[in-house]
């Protein structure tokens, strides 16, 4: 990936309390969250979190309760300021607004999307959806006919006129994500936005949202503490735990390489097939002429057994994006990728 | 020991000097300013003298269908709208007709007042926490200090009349709707306002489109508590010279007229019930289409 960071966060830190001031030079130096708490009586929010988020990608952040990544993403549209730290925002310092600019700012910039929903139960479907809109100053019919746009786009036509309490949570959370590409924002902030749906309508919404990301391909913050989730729609993924990133970089980078026992009792659960692409587990015979069964190098060791098997074949062969030969995967090696490593820390 | 028997007070002399200094002071301010503070009040007395003029001038059909309608329109409910019907047909048989126009002219009025001046009161007690300090214990006083005691200071400056008592109808009647507006805008949802900020809403985007909105049930008991309030004040004010029910019950009471004061009161107690019922339907009928009611 060749793209410019758009998002840039330097030595962000949130210390929670009564005199933050006084405990910064303590955080920047690493010192521990229990200890900060103990003796201090300051509670870390983040710390020193350092990250560049590139363009038009759904960046992950993934941690559980408490790990900060809620607080993280209100940092992005300063819906919760920093004590310290740059926040960079298509090269603007977000920190350095004032109250008018920074109002103006979230209004180019970011849409947001809620675990609970946060719809108005005052409004209807259609005039949920034109909020952004409408706080824009965009006038009728466009405001309706662009609402209606988005309604339809994720699949909630017919129901325009319905309050939100007379929809199940899903349907809800769709009006959610209407609400937020209505406003056409480039930065997309989703703050666990599937988190309380159910497992079933969950996997509904993300391939919705792979769906929709295709065509629009927004910058795309993601919060969530479902490691699954993470791999299937994180191009690039964030761990954090106490207020700090403990480890950044693709789906495949973190399963193949935890970074401690912390991350690898996570990445035990996973499905690796999913995840894992058939690159990193071929081998290169260095052969001109290719078998006919071929596969691209992105492909996932899942799909390639799929292919294998169906083709009744051991073996078969692997393209780059100019369909040039660059290997070859075994169905062997990749069953041994598949299962998780037992001995592993 | 004397001290303990008897509570060491400040002497006569010196609280007899202070009550005089204060008394004197404010005689010379109500006779240089009364009359400018009189005309203050003009708009406020045309207000009232159209409205009584109005309902009363205005034949009894017509403002019954009024009222009706206006029953129908707040409640969407027939039986109210028929129950209101018969209270005032029984006002009216037993001849209390105009004196309940003329407290129905004052309640409407004082509640106007009060809302437009509650209001934004409200909201700005919601927005701030010190203004909300400041009010809390005005509040207060206006709804525990018996009313006569603020009637001495408006009587002294703008004599008996509709206008005292509409201002002692107001003062007493309007806390409810300050507190209300306050309590409602504060109780809308946290997320909710969150987001309104994540899209770049300003202050006053919040108040229109989500803050009022959604406090408009809370307001909507606010504003019947007025009037049940300023409905209670009737009788008080008629005491100063506001006329309507309150003078009959007054009459009553000198005189020991039990019947006439047994009439008079039920007339108010319906008029209370009339406006009672309009108003709680039509606030529960917003919080029914709010999708407030199941708490989500």
């Amino acid at each position: 990936m060749v793209n410019k960071p758009y998002i840039r966060l330097r030595n962000v830190s949130k210390i929670f309390g009564e005199n933050p001031d006084s405990v910064i030079e303590l955080v920047k130096n690493d010192i521990d969250k229990n200890e900060l708490q103990n003796n201090h009586h300051h509670v870390i929010g983040l710390q020193n979190i350092n990250i560049d988020i590139p363009k038009n990608k759904i960046q992950v952040f993934m941690g559980l309760s408490g790990s900060g990544k809620s607080t993280l993403i209100r940092h992005l549209n300063q819906l919760i300021r920093p004590t310290t730290g740059e926040i960079i925002v298509n090269n603007i310092n977000v920190t350095e607004l004032n109250k008018k600019d920074l109002i103006n700012f979230r209004r180019e910039n970011f849409a947001m999307v809620f675990q609970k929903f946060a719809l108005l139960p005052h409004r209807t479907v259609l005039s949920n959806t034109y909020f952004g809109l409408q706080i824009r100053g965009v006038k009728s019919p466009e405001l309706e006919n662009t609402a209606k746009y988005w309604i339809d786009k994720v699949g909630l036509d017919g129901f325009e006129n319905y309050h939100p309490n007379q929809l199940s949570g899903g349907m809800q959370q769709r009006v959610g994500i209407a609400r937020a590409l209505a406003n056409d924002a480039p930065i997309l902030l989703m703050d666990e936005p599937f988190s309380a749906l159910d497992p079933l309508i969950r996997i509904e919404m993300q391939d919705m949202l792979i769906t929709l990301q295709k065509e629009l391909k927004k910058t795309i913050i993601f919060i969530t503490h479902d490691l699954d989730e993470a791999l299937k729609l994180g191009d690039n993924i964030a761990i954090l735990r106490d207020g700090k990133i403990i480890q950044s970089g693709t789906g495949q980078d973190i399963i193949l390489n935890p970074h401690d026992s912390y991350i690898s009792n996570f990445t035990a659960q996973v499905n690796r097939g999913k995840v894992i692409e058939c690159e990193k587990v071929m081998k290169n015979l260095s052969k001109d002429a290719f078998s006919k069964v071929t596969i691209a190098k992105e492909t996932k060791l899942e799909e390639a057994v799929r292919v294998m098997i169906s083709n009744n074949v051991n073996e078969v062969d692997v393209l780059n994006s100019k369909k040039k030969y660059i290997g070859t995967v075994y169905l062997n090696d990749v069953m041994a990728s598949i299962i998780n490593p037992i001995d592993e820390p | 020991m004397s001290i303990l028997t008897e509570f060491p007070s400040i002497d006569t002399e010196t609280l007899r000097s202070l009550k005089k200094s204060i008394d004197s002071g404010f005689l010379n301010f109500s006779r240089n300013y009364g009359d400018n503070i009189e005309s203050f009040f003009d708009p406020i007395r045309f207000l009232l003298i159209e409205s009584e003029q109005f309902l009363i001038n205005t034949p009894w059909p017509i403002i019954m269908a009024i009222i009706a309608i206006i029953a129908w329109l707040g409640s969407k409910n027939i039986k109210i709208v028929l129950s209101v019907i018969i209270i005032l047909i029984l006002i009216g048989y037993f001849d209390m007709w105009e004196n309940t126009m003329k407290t129905i002219s004052i309640t409407f009025v004082a509640a106007f007042l009060a809302i437009v001046i509650g209001i934004p009161i409200g909201i700005l007690m919601a927005k701030s926490n010190l203004f909300q300090r400041i009010m809390n214990p005005v509040l207060d006083v206006m709804q525990t200090m018996p009313s006569f005691v603020y009637l001495i200071p408006v009587v002294m400056l703008l004599g008996i009349g509709k206008i005292p008592g509409l201002i002692a109808v107001v003062v007493y009647s309007i806390p409810p709707m300050i507190r209300l507006t306050n309590l409602g805008i504060r109780l809308v949802n946290k997320a909710v306002i969150e987001a309104a900020d994540s899209y770049g809403a300003s202050n006053t985007q919040k108040l229109i489109y989500i803050q009022i909105p959604l406090a408009l049930p809370t307001i909507m008991a606010g504003i019947n508590q007025t009037i049940m309030l300023a409905l209670s004040m009737v009788v008080i004010a008629s005491m100063i010279g506001v006329t309507g029910l309150g003078q009959p019950v007054l009459l009553a009471i000198q005189n020991q007229y039990f019947t006439l004061g047994i009439f008079n009161g039920f007339a108010i107690v319906g008029i209370a019930i009339v406006f009672d019922r309009i108003s709680q339907a039509y606030g529960k009928r917003i919080q029914e289409s709010h999708g407030t009611v199941d708490g989500k």
